[in-house]
Formats: C-alpha cells, sequence, structure tokens
C-alpha cells in the first residue's frame, strides 16, 4: 500500500485533448502480463516528467504520455490492445 | 481552421468563479460558472490549470461535487498546506475571478440513473466530492436506486457538506449514511475507528445483490476498501475507484 500514485481516472484530461472519446473506460491488455483491465484502473505515477501508467498486476509500463508546449508523445508499447467504448 | 476537423477533442476553456465558501476548516466549495458548459455525468472531473505572469503552469484534477445545474460546476477543494494549487483556489480566488478549466472528464467513474443496480459510496475525507455528485444526481433525478454511503472523516468538524447529508439522510428516500470517524468522535459516541470488514459487511450491501461500489480518498484508504468489497465476494469489476494520491 503506497501513496505515490494515483490511478488511470488521472489520464482523463490529457488523453481527451489528443482523442475524441474518453480512453479511461477503455479496456487495456498488457504486454507484460496479458491482464485485461479498465484504464481508469492502472496505476499513474506523476513524479516523472510526463505521466506514466503501470499495470495493477504486474507493474510493467503500460502507457507514458509526455506533454510539450506544442505537441505530446504518447508511447503505448506496453499496451497489447485497447478495446474502446463508441456507444451506438 | 481545422479546428473543426477535431471538434470531438477537449480544450481549456476559461471559467468564472461564481462562489467560494468554507465547507470545513479546510476546504472551501469553489462554484464556477462556466460558459457553454455541456453538462455532466455525476463521478465525472475536471481539470484546473492555474498559469503565473512568468509562463509557469500547473494544473490538477477536481473532482465535480454537483449535479448538472446549467452553466454552473461545484469543485471541492481541500486546502493542501504546501500545496502548490490549493492555497491559491482557497484562499487568493473570489468571486468574479477566472480559472482555465478543461472537463468534464473521465467516463469509468460515473454513475448513471439508468442502472438500477443498489450503489454502495465509500468516502474517505474529500474522496466525498464525486459520490456527493451521485447522491445529488439520484435526488435531482428522482431516482430510487437504493444508496448507501459510508464516509469517513478524521473528526465531526471534518465532514463536508455535513447539513446537507443530514437533511438527505432523513429526506431522500432509500438513501443511507454513515460516518465513522477515525480521531474524534461526536460526544456519547463509541471510539474512533477505522472502516474494516464489520462496517461494510454491515452498512455496505451483500454482494448477492451485485451492487455497484464506488470507493473515492487517498490511495491507501481506496485500496483498503477495495479489497475488502472484494474479500466480501463483491465482483472486482464492480468495485469502482478512484485515488487521489
Amino acid at each position: 500500500m503506497s501513496d505515490d500514485h494515483v490511478d488511470g481516472n488521472a489520464l482523463a484530461g490529457d488523453l481527451r485533448e489528443i482523442f475524441a472519446v474518453d480512453l479511461t473506460a477503455a479496456t487495456g491488455r498488457c504486454a507484460g502480463c496479458g491482464h485485461r483491465g479498465s484504464v481508469a484502473a492502472l496505476r499513474v505515477y506523476r513524479n516523472a516528467p510526463g505521466l506514466v501508467a503501470r499495470c495493477p498486476e504486474c507493474e510493467e509500463v503500460v502507457l507514458r504520455l509526455v506533454r510539450g508546449p506544442d505537441r505530446a508523445w504518447l508511447d503505448l508499447r506496453g499496451t497489447v490492445s485497447l478495446e474502446i467504448p463508441l456507444g451506438s | 481552421m481545422a479546428r473543426t476537423a477535431v471538434s470531438g477533442r477537449l480544450t481549456w476553456r476559461v471559467a468564472s468563479v461564481a462562489e467560494n465558501r468554507a465547507i470545513t476548516a479546510s476546504a472551501r466549495s469553489l462554484v464556477l460558472d462556466v460558459p457553454d458548459w455541456p453538462g455532466h455525468l455525476a463521478g465525472q472531473h475536471v481539470d484546473v490549470r492555474l498559469t503565473a505572469e512568468d509562463g509557469y503552469s500547473v494544473q490538477r484534477s477536481y473532482s465535480i461535487a454537483s449535479a448538472p445545474d446549467g452553466n454552473r460546476v461545484e469543485l471541492a477543494v481541500q486546502r493542501v498546506a504546501d500545496g502548490e494549487v490549493s492555497p491559491y483556489l482557497c484562499d487568493v480566488l473570489s468571486p468574479g475571478d477566472q480559472v482555465e478549466l478543461r472537463g468534464p472528464v473521465g467516463g469509468w467513474f460515473v454513475w448513471r440513473a439508468t442502472d438500477p443496480a443498489p450503489v454502495l459510496l465509500v468516502a474517505g475525507g474529500s474522496g466525498i466530492a464525486p459520490l456527493m455528485a451521485m447522491v445529488r444526481a439520484r435526488a435531482e433525478q428522482g431516482s430510487r436506486v437504493p444508496f448507501r454511503l459510508v464516509y469517513s472523516v478524521r473528526t465531526p468538524e471534518d465532514v463536508y457538506f455535513a447539513d446537507e447529508l443530514r437533511r438527505r439522510a432523513r429526506e431522500d428516500a432509500g438513501l443511507d449514511v454513515h460516518l465513522v470517524h477515525t480521531r474524534r468522535v461526536p460526544d456519547g459516541a463509541p471510539e474512533p475507528k477505522r472502516i474494516g470488514v464489520a462496517t461494510l459487511n454491515t452498512h455496505g450491501w451483500p454482494p448477492d445483490f451485485t451492487p455497484n461500489c464506488f470507493v473515492c480518498g487517498p490511495t491507501g484508504f481506496v485500496e483498503t476498501v477495495a479489497d475488502i468489497l472484494v474479500a466480501l465476494g463483491h465482483d472486482p469489476r464492480r468495485v469502482r475507484t478512484e485515488r487521489f494520491g
């Protein structure tokens, strides 16, 4: 139990600045252990030059997001796939 | 410009402060007037950004405590003594002042009145904010979904929205409110304690009812409560959590 992280809910604003739909309700699959879970439930560390999200099961880095003044870098190499609810 | 082609993206907008009043000795209710606010779901949050004259800027996320109400959005801000943002929001920002805001955001930690499942809300400290939005939205929409709120605070003086919660516990049919005091209890009450298995067993719902559980508070609190709920037999997919560090 530690207080040094928050969760994937905290990614919502920064991801909505890039994507047209909410990604925190998406289900992701971790490239490290295969765990499927909501992006909102990832462990998010903010004490870095960007946001680092880790799998709650195996703690592998699944998403990194760095925001510069006029661009963003999104690294998803730790994520196999994202299943994104789109409504109907 | 190309902006219309990417209209789904969310950008910052300017909100003005309508009200800034005390909720407890260390927390303020900040009511913002946001032109063209698109409305929100109970449980969603906004990001607030402050920019200094030299261009240095910081942003923080705050849950929305109000039910949808036109262009008005209420945030509950806990003053963090050495914080960069909350002392400014609490002690400096006055009605008429402007602040940058992005939202509403978050589509996972939300309650929808169309879901008939009973609801258990578990709040630690200022984690009450998004859960208060759910309690208010339930009443606003005339929902009969049974709600139980278990709210952990240090002392009786630390209860956010204390009068309103007392009133709603009396008047909102189907809403139960249970307070847990961790440091000091009201006169005549038993010893201070923390939320444990017994609390959630007694004041929550049986797992058989397949309730939606929403847990919000400091990270350690949320992990303890979520672990207890899962150990009691609740489906982990129905235990939704929001940690604010």
